[in-house]
């Protein structure tokens, strides 16, 4: 049964990466107008707004968990810290990956690096994701080393893992929120449903939404497909987290679209109005509507189907802001080629499949996960008892 | 000291020279076809457009605080003391932000190049810098598009209004637009009509980011004291409970044991 599901994934991998194959040929031989309907009116679009956007996003879940487990010692939250590190690692890569594609000039990505303009956004969130990435690669270094049995490497990882994690929790900050701050720039060019002083804030804490919520989802979809048991006690907690997260950022949403007037938007229907109800109702008023009733904060089901609403609904925010909201100004439509589509599909299907590799020949899920748990109720039960 | 362009568009006679004399200059092509197009791209920095009698040009406004320049991670392009924005094509790395940015989206790509650049009218630098005129002006027969130092421009820009004030709208467009513009334009029909956006307002947009991006220092030093007194607390709180025999979870300093 596993093993059929198994081939069946490797062969939508396999179709997926020879459609990107052939739209990385076309991208590089014939450049971005043949590869993309991006323009001169329209200049960002999936890559962009889902890749880079996106990506950064769904990667948080490394500085909200390491913070939660070495900043704030909760440490009955580490066994799920290395998958975690794991996926932001491998996020921020591909990032990069999915840049040297957008850039027409990839192979000056390192320009930022050396010829500096402290003024711009974009330039400081090039300095961050490079230096993050860096503190990710040295903080997942920990379980290369201990598969290499490499003591004395091991041991100085360990004595710097607080200062990486306090690094890594501020550059996380900075450029989070200053991806947000790069549509600052543009208040006569975004639709005022998106454009806002607060984007930064709003852009930060959305990522500490998404971060919990990817971690919840990670841990469900781990013990789907990895076999591993699933922490339910700590994912219940996870849930409460995400819950006052998303709280939080809904009153700075609503307060901040009530008091910039934009809510008189709503009374006309437009495009832009269903996109930002999508918005809204998937990502912000279902999910608090689900984690606020117990049973459903409670179980596996109820907190992996929040998860994924929390997902789809901040992924549709990044859109909106990328490409929805910037459509109106642009005056013009824009929807991905299918060959920008492939290639975000190849880049995901890659992420997913170094994911599960890393499971399987390095030591992820930490032994003491892999003996069997203490009975799944008690512990639901004592959690419910306490809280 | 800085030096502008004013085109006035009720001298236009829409003959197009300027569009040939800056293709010339910055060795692209021109031929009837391109004269034909009404858009900016890569290969035409300035075009004139026409609406019945009414001519309007467009071309880089070179901002007096250009967001373009402020926004480019590689300070590819650059305000000079002279007036022009320049761009440095070596630094590029082709991330288009330029063009998302700038107010009056003029950078545009080069979409069908593997190694594309941005190109945009940079008011001739070079010209300007050895105290020539810009070649759109030279080439001018009519003086629609004249060369001189803004102040001087747009002194005379407020004197043609102020002489004929029914042949010209009241509006010097680039004079206080985003924090104002190296290029002044003088209309006789609303600028809308061609494009022009009048509500971008007077304030330059570099301000709204710098205003965020000046945090970063007091945010990175808050941010460290207060997270390493977190960990500090929280780690002691633990240290307390197991030194006291309560069921604690002891210190952790890193990665796992």
């Amino acid at each position: 049964m596993t093993r059929f599901k198994f081939t069946f994934w490797k062969g939508v991998l396999a179709v997926i990466l020879l459609a990107g194959a052939y739209a990385t040929v076309l991208r590089f031989a014939r450049g971005l107008g043949a590869s993309t309907h991006l323009s001169n009116a329209f200049p960002w679009g999936l890559w962009i707004g889902f890749d880079v956007m996106c990506g950064v996003m769904l990667a948080a879940g490394g500085f909200t968990l390491t913070a939660t487990v070495y900043i704030f010692h909760l440490e009955e939250f580490k066994p799920i810290v290395r998958p975690t590190v794991l996926t932001a690692f491998l996020g921020y890569v591909l990032v990069v990956v999915a840049l040297l594609y957008d850039l027409g000039r990839g192979y000056r990505i390192w320009h930022p690096l050396v010829m500096w303009n402290p003024r711009s956004v974009m330039f400081e969130v090039a300095w961050c994701v490079t230096l993050y990435t860096t503190v990710l690669a040295l903080e997942f270094a920990a379980v290369i080393f201990e598969q290499l049995r490499l003591e004395k490497l091991l041991r100085i990882q360990h004595a710097i893992a607080v200062p990486l994690v306090i690094a890594g929790v501020l550059l996380s900050t900075l450029h989070q929120s200053s991806l947000g701050s790069l549509y600052l720039i543009v208040p006569d060019k975004l639709h005022p449903f998106w454009y806002s002083p607060l984007l930064p804030v709003l852009f930060f804490v959305s990522a500490v939404c998404v971060g919990l919520a990817m971690t919840i989802f990670e841990s469900c979809m781990s013990s789907r497909h990895f076999g591993k048991q699933l922490e339910l006690p700590l994912l219940v907690r996870l849930g409460r987290a995400l819950l006052v997260a998303v709280l939080v950022y809904s009153v700075l949403r609503f307060e901040d679209l009530f008091q910039r007037g934009a809510y008189r938007l709503f009374a006309l229907r437009s495009y832009e109005t269903d996109l930002l109800l999508l918005e809204l109702i998937m990502g912000l008023v279902i999910p608090i509507v689900l984690l606020l009733i117990p049973k459903v904060r409670q179980s596996a089901g109820g907190l992996y189907l929040s998860s994924v609403l929390v997902l789809l609904g901040f992924v549709t925010n990044r859109l909106n802001v990328t490409i929805t909201g910037m459509e109106g100004s642009a005056g013009v439509r824009y929807f991905p080629k299918w060959t920008e589509i492939a290639i975000t599909a190849s880049i995901v299907g890659v992420a997913f499949a170094i994911f599960a590799l890393a499971v399987k020949y390095l030591p992820i899920f930490s032994a003491a996960e892999l003996r069997p748990a203490q009975p799944e109720p008690e512990a639901a039960e004592l959690l419910h008892a306490r809280s | 000291m800085s030096k502008g362009i004013l085109y006035d568009a009720t001298l236009c006679i829409d003959c197009k020279l300027c569009e040939r004399a800056c293709a010339e200059h910055h060795g692209l092509p021109y031929d009837d076809p391109i004269a034909a197009e009404e858009v900016q791209s890569a290969h035409k920095l300035t075009v004139v457009m026409a609406q019945g009698d009414k001519y309007m040009r467009r071309l880089c406004m070179n901002c007096q605080d250009p967001t373009c320049a402020s926004v480019c991670p590689v300070g590819a392009l650059r305000k000079t003391v002279e007036g022009p924005v320049t761009y440095d094509s070596s630094r590029c790395i082709g991330c288009r932000y330029c063009m998302l940015a700038c107010p009056f989206s003029v950078p545009k790509y080069e979409w069908n190049k593997p190694l594309p650049l941005v190109r945009k009218c940079d008011m001739c630098a070079d010209r300007v810098a050895q105290g020539l005129p810009t070649a759109c002006a030279a080439a001018c027969p009519t003086g629609a598009t004249k060369f001189g130092d803004r102040d001087a421009l747009l002194a005379e820009a407020q004197d043609r209004i102020a002489k004929s004030p029914d042949q010209y709208v009241r509006h010097i467009y680039g004079r206080n637009e985003v924090g104002g513009t190296s290029v002044l334009l003088l209309s006789s029909v609303p600028f809308e009509r061609f494009g022009y956006k009048t509500d971008l307002g007077s304030q330059s947009l570099p301000l709204l980011t710098y205003r965020v991006l000046s945090h970063i220092p007091n945010l990175v030093a808050v941010g460290s004291v207060l997270l390493g007194g977190i960990w500090w607390i929280t780690g002691r709180r633990a240290d307390v409970a197991a030194a006291e025999g309560r069921p604690g979870k002891g210190r952790a300093t890193g990665g796992e044991k």
